[in-house]
């Protein structure tokens, strides 16, 4: 063996925290692909929204990364709703090829504009926790990220209780289930694809929050980000909630051992390899898509 | 076609042959720019407008277009003339390939758009780590000089020829496929696929015709890309980027039509460069938020293109000119 059994260590721990980050960015996209079967390749550009803001109120206002979630996740979850009901509620009916442009459109202008506000040069936010360590076994343990992975694991406890527990989360379930039962028994289609989107996208307000303590922000890193949960959600199942959590796992996992084999970037190639299998073979995903 | 069309386009090639005589660098740089997506986009169109499979990954192809001729130019001296074709070779076969793979298992739509925009994106990090192709740095072509023979020309007025031929033979093979059995087929699988598939189309065949054909354009543009901007990186080529790039003015313009890949170039090209020249210095990428603005705005308020909206003024036009025609011979 050329690595180590250390190397191997360290990518396991850093495969799942990631991971656990891979798997909120891929719940909020998946939940609006099991709601309107709507595929918002702007995904990413939110998340690079809500890294922007939480790196500026860190940044140049001093706040602790973590209590950002108070502006971050509304914020997020309005702009989300915003932009759900100027441009793409009024397509919905439309091929889903026209939704997929409009997305794309809106991804050119956002990232675009944040190249136009901030310039493409990456901004790192440091904060009290960029550096707290501690190890386990023979792996090295960074603070920051294990926070990440318990907030994840949190919002996506939250909102799955949500879903389960509360009348907008039943309506949101019986939409994605069955769109004229729903109507029929008296749920406000419209005003449900309009939450659903909101929280959505207000699932990426706590992950940038998350994130900007140990990753960088810049105007392409919702590319990446964006990608990742494509991945995700296809390997998981499109709409299947508990798929996205594993499916995050295994993404973070791949790129962990990936990285700790492969030089340079090259890892990433994995990643997508495995996408495209999984697309072709099992398009389904490996747990099987939302019941239509 | 009818004389005064053919006078009229005769005409039309009279100036655009002239036109370098006259007109200065810039106004002709513009021009190649509008040409060159135009031909992209007309490229894309035959898998994307006719076919209806809608590729988020024509990077891919531009960018083996480009690295191929690039790589036997700058490594064995080989003219991107002979490399143009090796890259259309190699990328006929990639597309081939891939256009088998995703429609032997059935990939359609969103699904198919997904896997182009992955292989794109694979291609980005594939490239950035091979050394000999020069890794995320990229390759640049060597200036020779004024060398016609081998793709360089001093000004842009040689460039200028170049593209306006591919761009005119671009539009030429799209409207002859158009009127023949290749074109029928590929609007049957797009306009319902069972159907076709019933009445004896081999689908699977004919997209991947048209993957094939339109992967090998798109290539030999890739070669003009690298030769007129003589720089090319993994995310300069291969990326979501130009992938997007190449398709926005087939939707812009009019998605399946002739003309609408050329139509959205005239129009956005030149407004999106003004903008990159007098913002470009202190507002990089302002060209692109338009781009991204104008798309949104085509997909909410016109889906069919500026061509499509053209078309359904002009039948409401006729409408109205029939309607009101007996009323008037009543008056008379």
């Amino acid at each position: 063996m050329f690595f180590s059994l250390d190397l191997l260590a360290q990518a396991l721990v850093t495969g799942i925290l990631i991971g656990g980050v891979f798997a909120l960015l891929s719940v909020g996209l998946t939940l609006i692909w099991g709601v309107m079967r709507i595929i918002n390749f702007a995904h990413g550009e939110f998340l690079m929204v809500g890294m922007y803001v939480v790196y500026f109120l860190v940044a140049k206002g001093g706040w602790d990364p973590y209590v950002t979630l108070l502006v971050s996740v509304p914020v997020l979850f309005v702009v989300g709703a915003a932009i759900f009901r100027l441009t793409i509620q009024p397509i919905l009916a439309h091929p889903s090829m026209n939704q997929i442009m409009l997305t794309l459109g809106l991804s050119l202008i956002l990232q675009n504009l944040a190249l136009v506000l901030f310039r493409a040069d990456p901004l790192i936010a440091q904060t009290a926790y960029s550096r707290i360590t501690f190890s386990l076994g023979p792996a090295i343990v960074r603070v920051p990220q294990l926070i990440a992975f318990g907030g994840s694991g949190l919002a996506a406890v939250l909102l799955y209780w949500f879903l389960q527990k509360t009348d907008a989360g039943r309506a949101i379930r019986a939409a994605s289930q069955n769109r004229e039962a729903a109507v029929l028994m008296g749920v406000d289609v419209q005003r449900t694809y309009l939450l659903a989107f909101g929280i959505g996208s207000a699932c990426l307000g706590v992950a940038a929050s998350l994130m900007v303590p140990f990753y960088y922000t810049s105007p392409t890193v919702g590319l990446w980000f964006g990608l990742v949960s494509f991945v995700v959600v296809v390997l998981g199942g499109m709409g299947n909630f508990i798929g996205a959590l594993v499916g995050g796992l295994i993404i973070g996992l791949t790129e962990a051992f990936g990285a700790a084999i492969l030089p340079g970037s090259l890892s990433r190639v994995f990643t997508f390899a495995i996408f495209i299998l999984v697309l072709l073979f099992r398009p389904q995903g490996l747990f099987g898509g939302s019941r239509r | 076609m009818n004389k005064y069309t053919i006078a009229f386009l005769a005409i039309l090639l009279v100036v655009l042959f002239l036109l370098p005589l006259v007109a200065g660098e810039y106004l002709l740089h513009m021009i190649v720019l509008v040409l060159l997506y135009a031909y992209l986009a007309t490229a894309w169109n035959i898998l994307g407008g006719y076919a209806g499979q809608h590729s988020l990954g024509h990077g891919v192809f531009l960018g083996i277009g480009a690295y191929v001729s690039t790589f036997l130019f700058i490594q064995w001296g080989i003219t991107p003339w002979l490399g143009m074709w090796a890259g259309g070779a190699v990328s006929a076969l990639v597309g081939w390939f891939i256009g088998y793979v995703c429609f032997r298992y059935g990939l359609k739509g969103p699904y198919f758009a997904l896997v182009t925009i992955a292989l794109a994106e694979a291609f980005v990090y594939l490239t950035s780590n091979v050394d000999a192709i020069g890794g995320a740095k990229g390759l640049e072509v060597t200036w020779l000089g004024h060398r016609p023979d081998m793709m360089e020309f001093d000004g842009k007025a040689g460039y200028y020829y170049i593209i306006l031929v591919m761009a005119i033979l671009g539009v030429i093979v799209t409207r002859w496929l158009y009127r023949r059995r290749s074109g029928y087929q590929w609007i049957a699988v797009r306009e319902n696929e069972d159907a076709a598939e019933a009445l004896g189309v081999d689908t699977l065949r004919a997209k991947i015709e048209a993957t094939v054909l339109s992967a090998l354009m798109t290539a030999i543009g890739g070669t003009f890309y690298a030769q007129y901007f003589t720089y090319i990186g993994p995310r300069s080529v291969f990326g979501e980027g130009p992938s997007v790039q190449i398709l926005l003015f087939a939707i812009i313009g009019g998605l399946g039509t002739v003309w609408g890949p050329l139509v959205g170039a005239l129009v956005l090209v030149p407004i999106a460069e003004l903008a990159r020249a007098k913002l470009g210095g202190s507002f990089g990428g302002a060209h692109l938020m338009l781009y991204g603005t104008v798309m949104v705005l085509v997909m909410l308020f016109m889906p069919k293109g500026i061509i499509g909206l053209a078309q359904s003024v002009r039948a409401r036009l006729t409408r109205r000119a029939a309607n009101s025609s007996p009323s008037a011979k009543e008056a008379a």
